[in-house]
């Protein structure tokens, strides 16, 4: 594992943008003066005329993406996933959801992994308030090749998009070659009958390192990477609840209204079966190395094993 | 302005007040206050100013106009449906369960209406947007944007403010209805945003003061605001809130209070007289 490329989501989200300009014309980036850390300043230096810094107000940029969105601009706004899902929510709810605008929110620097800022900045709350908003579809992709397919897509979704990007450099597991994305759509990147692991973002990597430890102790684990969490992919739940009996959650945002309670609303309807999550247990977060952080907080690899283990004995 | 012009047009804002009261009355809900005193401007920049064409309500090139005092909805229902984006019959079932009207503009739902707006603050932000957008694609057209002279107490207005003085927003026409009033009583007393006109131009904006039920001032105000190069424009109107119907006018109760049966007879009857006046 030496040699595994290590790249933070928000970089490959700056790098696509910068990269599909040419092919979408219409693309405009807006930034709340946060450019260098989002890393829409990759965008920025190749095309500054499509380029606006609408300076530290998130809830007007919000505003000026949904009047741009209605000239035909294809608009992706972006700040830290506190200010652009938090501080903006009723502006995104409201002038963007409610008319079902063509606006991109590209959302960094979400989750515990912030690090050393502390728990101002480290939103475990966004998926939760993201989702409630109707027609809001909602992604989180786990490495560079995800974030970057999930950019263009969103692209060609008529309408919102909320993107979450980690600060965090993270492993690129997907191989560009053969990786397709398709909202919506969990993948299932490894089978097995005895739980199945459903992550997203960072945890997803997590959860293949927690499947290879459950195969050593004998425990067949399915693993699933569901990078889209609205619309979530019910046929893939329900599937992997039938047949495995068990689920464990894992994602880098509270337990309460994020991937795990999406899962468990589903398999309530379809399939009733234990969901047991692996998140950040409704507390604030602190300052720290943001690989520190994790481990604190019971976002490992270890911490599903520990979940998947427990689950495994529900069955019984 | 030309009298025979000017006369046309009271007399078409007089029919616009009739539809505001029409619809809050049937709703049995809505502002019928602050709709009564925009009914002028509506009426003046629908008929006088905006490029736009009703049967064309998406035209790409049309002036936007963005209603950032939404819950004035009535007064924009009612001005659209008297030039022609929808039938007046509408009004009727302003507010009610499968009605086209929504209490707050919906730009989904109601030709004619360029932005979904309510919460206040937010209008005025989508019109930037707007702006901007004419900028970026060298289109000629104006926004205009509406605001509650109460309204402006949202910070996100001043979050717009900014941004539209540093992008050079010469496309965009602010106008605030200064009535003087909101729910909770005057501005003034409630939480002041005075002066207003000083802060404007305090956020770089070219500033103009307009008497709101005035045709030739309103004439004079935007023909001055076409003018202006290199920077936004506010337009500050000294408006009366529930004008045009005598017991409404300057009264903070009539802000979003339907009238009963009795009041409404009465405010439809004072309309008409009014219009009758205006016949001759």
């Amino acid at each position: 594992m030496a040699d595994v490329i290590k790249k933070a989501t928000r970089e490959s989200y700056g790098e696509a943008l910068a990269e599909l300009a040419d092919k979408y014309e219409d693309l405009i980036v807006l930034d709340a003066d946060l450019a260098a850390a989002t890393k829409t300043g990759i965008f920025k230096k190749a095309h500054p005329e499509r380029f606006i810094d609408c300076g530290i107000a998130e809830a007007n940029m919000m505003g000026i993406a949904a009047g741009l969105s209605t000239t035909g601009k294809k608009v992706f706004a972006s700040s830290f996933a506190m200010f652009a899902a938090g501080r903006a929510f009723e502006i995104v709810r409201n002038s963007i959801g409610y008319p079902h605008l063509n606006v991109k929110i590209g959302a960094t620097h979400a989750g515990i992994s912030v690090g050393e800022d502390g728990a101002t900045h480290q939103c475990n709350e966004d998926i939760a308030l993201m989702r409630t908003i109707p027609g809001m579809t909602i992604i989180n992709p786990a490495d560079d090749v995800e974030a970057k397919a999930a950019v263009e897509a969103a692209l060609n979704i008529n309408g919102p998009v909320y993107m979450r990007f980690g600060r965090l450099a993270v492993p690129v597991f997907n191989d560009k070659a053969t990786y397709k994305f398709e909202v919506g759509k969990g993948i299932e990147l490894r089978d097995g009958k005895d739980v199945t692991i459903i992550a997203t973002g960072l945890m997803v990597n997590e959860a293949r390192i927690a499947a290879d430890k459950l195969a050593e102790k004998g425990i067949s684990a399915r693993v699933i990477n569901m990078h889209t969490i609205k619309p979530i992919d019910k046929d893939i739940i329900c599937k992997a609840a039938k047949e495995t009996g068990v689920i464990v959650t894992a994602e880098e945002h509270s337990v309460i209204g994020g991937l795990g309670s999406a899962v468990a609303e589903v398999v309530t309807e379809c399939c009733p079966v234990p969901v047991i999550k692996v998140g950040v247990n409704d507390v604030f977060g602190h300052s720290g190395p943001a690989v520190d952080l994790l481990k604190e907080f019971g976002l490992s690899a270890d911490n599903i094993v520990e979940k998947a283990e427990y689950a495994v004995t529900l069955k019984k | 302005m030309d009298a025979t012009i000017r006369k046309q047009l009271e007399k078409t804002a007089c029919k616009v007040r009739m539809g505001v009261i029409e619809g809050v009355y049937n709703a049995k809900s809505g502002h019928p206050g602050g709709s009564l005193s925009i009914c002028d401007l509506l009426t003046y920049l629908y008929f006088a100013k905006l490029n736009v064409d009703p049967k064309n309500p998406k035209m790409p090139e049309r002036d936007r106009l963005v209603l950032s005092k939404g819950h004035c909805a009535p007064a924009l229902y009612s001005v659209l449906a008297e030039k022609g984006y929808f039938d007046a019959s509408e009004l009727k079932s302003l507010r009610h369960i499968g009605a086209m009207l929504q209490g707050h503009p919906d730009m989904k739902g109601t030709p004619g209406v360029d932005m979904s707006t309510g919460s206040l603050g937010q209008g005025i932000s989508a019109a930037c947007g707007m702006a901007l957008g004419g900028k970026l694609s060298c289109a000629n057209y104006k926004v205009y944007a509406i605001l509650g002279d109460g309204e402006i107490e949202e910070g996100q207005v001043w979050e717009a403010a900014m941004f539209a003085a540093h992008n050079k927003l010469d496309n965009l026409v602010a106008i605030v209805d200064n009535n003087g009033l909101q729910i909770d009583g005057k501005i003034t007393d409630v939480c002041s945003p005075m002066p207003i006109t000083d802060k404007f131009a305090a956020f770089g904006w070219h500033v103009i003061t307009m008497k709101a039920h005035d045709f030739d001032d309103i004439e004079r105000a935007f023909d001055e605001a076409e003018k202006i190069n290199g920077m936004p424009v506010a337009i500050v109107m000294t408006s009366t809130k529930g004008k045009g119907v005598s017991f409404m006018e300057n009264q903070v109760g009539w802000h979003g209070t339907a009238p009963n049966a009795e009041q409404y007879a009465q405010a439809m009857d004072e309309l008409k007289k009014t219009l009758e006046s205006l016949e001759d």
